[in-house]
């Protein structure tokens, strides 16, 4: 649905957007993530046709950005960092501009109308002045604003930004329920809302690309080899953590155990594995056979802003060497 | 031609539900009824004192009242024209609403035109106020109606080309005031340049005086249509529409 490739954008002096290229599939919501400043906003203005690119090219909806962005300014819905609202309008008569100016009219305007109002929950201040609404209500009118003409992709930035967490839930919620109809790009800086919404990820820092992927591809190439945390607990009120940890690692493709922590007769074991090599069942049997409780067994998984720390920093680092060796 | 419409009727719609609109007329019309009180004024004193004095000389309301008021509602509207032009684009831009815009299925040239076309259905709504004074003259006298048409078309021609130029200043900053004082400044220079015309006769004081916005409208007051005159608004319309949409452009290469 969007191709792009070696997008760049430079400005006076700094490169914003340096060769950036990756494919996004039809109906699928990704994450486009970076730190404040890696170039997310530049990127959708250019890949909505609000700027022009310097060098590089993309598709969306099966049309070049550059060749016929009249063609797909018709494909797509953006909703801006700051909702694009006129103050001065009621929330109705604006989508209704919003409509005509999608080339929607009649019968069908107003039936978009009643959809979106439903659908993003702004039915109740339908005849408000937009400049009296909170901004919570200002972002859903604009995500109305997004969706009015049924684009097939959509164009998030930073949906939800300066919402109370009761908003940010509702608009994720209305964001995950929108995916299907429409492909999604979602930028943001808030790493747990990609890993609640997202299935792709695409990581930006200081304009450059440094990973996509899925998020659970991602959380396990971040790590390397597989890891496991399981809690097991005394059955008579005691313990021995040695006798356990020994017992674990006797179970076969385990690499090595660490415990974590220790409370009373429970205690939490990280067990670290070579990919693909561990069966989980063995390690329960384990555990269950030598008299003990499993009291929990899941799959270590490293938290993305983990991964994301773990990526930008290596990027910079291996920059800074750069640096060093041509000094 | 809808998206041109579709544009025009918002803006129209924001100039109505903001007192901008009301202020503009209010004060227009207060302004060029005095100026007409005025004017009937000296124009019935001078006609009672010619019969005291039994001088039978031709006095022609068309002469003197109504041509004469006709460019004052151009110079009227040369304080107005900023404060109509200041927020077109600049608004847009603070606010962010730009960007729905572009990256809306819809031309640049049509955004310019339609927020131009409003601006100057505004003023046609000023110059409505004109023609109430100047009905009491149909009703009480019978001037000829011919020259005024003429010298209607005149002004709307003439407020097309300020216009524009005010709607080409607002593209260029996010700054309302900057973008009224500037189109300000400009059109009062476009009026005032015709003057060195007067005392110098040189290649580039032709040339001062021919850019002059108000030396045009002089054919249109006496009732004649020259088409030297219209041929210079027009081409001022195309002229700072062009500029507009030059600058529309370089804004988003530049932003």
């Amino acid at each position: 649905m969007i191709s792009v490739k070696e997008l760049t954008k430079r400005y006076a002096g700094i490169i914003a957007v340096n060769q950036i290229s990756f494919d996004v599939a039809k109906g699928q919501i990704v994450g486009f993530l970076g730190p404040n400043g890696a170039g997310k906003t530049t990127t959708m203005r250019m890949l909505t046709c609000f700027l022009p690119p310097s060098a590089g090219t993309a598709t969306v909806a099966g049309f070049d950005i550059l060749e016929q962005p009249i063609e797909v300014k018709k494909r797509i819905g953006y909703l801006p960092e700051t909702p694009p609202i006129y103050p001065e309008m009621e929330t109705a008569e604006y989508l209704k501009f919003v409509g005509k100016l999608k080339g929607l009219s009649g019968a069908e305007l107003r039936k978009r109308i009643d959809y979106v109002c439903e659908r993003c929950a702004v039915g109740d201040v339908k005849t408000k002045l937009l400049g009296k609404l909170s901004k919570g209500y200002r972002q859903r009118v604009g995500l109305a604003q997004a969706i009015i003409h049924n684009p097939e992709v959509l164009f998030l930035d930073e949906p939800t930004a300066g919402l109370d967490p009761k908003q940010i839930n509702e608009t994720r919620d209305l964001i995950k329920g929108l995916a299907g109809d429409h492909t999604i790009v979602l930028s943001t800086h808030i790493l747990p809302e990609v890993e609640q919404t997202c299935e792709q990820v695409i990581i930006i820092n200081q304009g450059k690309l440094v990973a996509t992927d899925s998020v659970r591809n991602l959380q396990s190439r971040a790590r390397g080899a597989e890891s496991v945390l399981v809690e097991v607990a005394g059955r008579n009120g005691s313990l021995e953590v040695p006798a356990v940890q020994r017992k674990l690692e006797q179970v076969s493709g385990v690499g090595r155990v660490v415990c974590k922590q220790q409370v009373d007769s429970r205690a939490l074991f990280e067990i670290e594995s070579q990919k693909g090599r561990m069966a989980r069942g063995d390690l329960a049997r384990a555990v269950v056979e030598s008299g003990w409780d499993l009291n929990e067994l899941r799959p270590a998984a490293m938290s993305l802003e983990e991964i994301f720390l773990q990526l930008t920093k290596s990027e910079s680092a291996a920059t800074e060497t750069a640096k060093k060796e041509s000094e | 031609m809808r998206n041109v419409w579709i544009i025009c009727r918002k803006e129209l719609g924001s100039y109505f539900v903001s007192p901008i609109a009301y202020l503009l007329l209010t004060m227009f019309a207060v302004i060029f009824g005095f100026f007409f009180w005025n004017m009937l004024g000296i124009f019935v004193v001078e006609g009672m004192e010619m019969q005291m004095r039994g001088q039978v000389y031709p006095m022609n309301i068309n002469e003197q009242v109504i041509r004469p008021l006709l460019m004052n509602a151009g110079v009227i509207g040369l304080f107005f024209i900023p404060m109509i032009t200041m927020r077109l684009f600049a608004e847009e831009k603070r606010t962010g609403t730009i960007e729905l815009l572009a990256t809306s299925p819809i031309r640049d040239l049509e955004i310019i035109i339609g927020k131009w076309l409003a601006a100057l259905l505004l003023y046609c709504c000023l110059l409505l106020f004109t023609a109430l004074n100047f009905a009491f003259l149909f009703r009480y006298g019978n001037p000829d109606w011919k020259p005024l048409a003429m010298g209607y078309l005149g002004l709307l021609l003439q407020a097309g080309a300020l216009l524009a130029i005010g709607t080409f200043i607002s593209t260029l900053t996010k700054n309302q005031i900057i973008a009224g004082a500037a189109t300000f400044g400009v059109e009062l220079l476009l009026w005032v340049i015709g003057w060195v015309g007067e005392y110098e006769t040189s290649g580039w004081a032709r040339g001062f005086s021919y850019m002059s916005i108000t030396s045009h409208f002089e054919s249109f007051g006496r009732g004649v249509l020259d088409s030297k005159d219209a041929v210079f608004y027009i081409a001022a319309i195309f002229l700072g529409l062009f500029l507009t949409a030059r600058s529309m452009e370089s804004l988003r290469w530049r932003s």
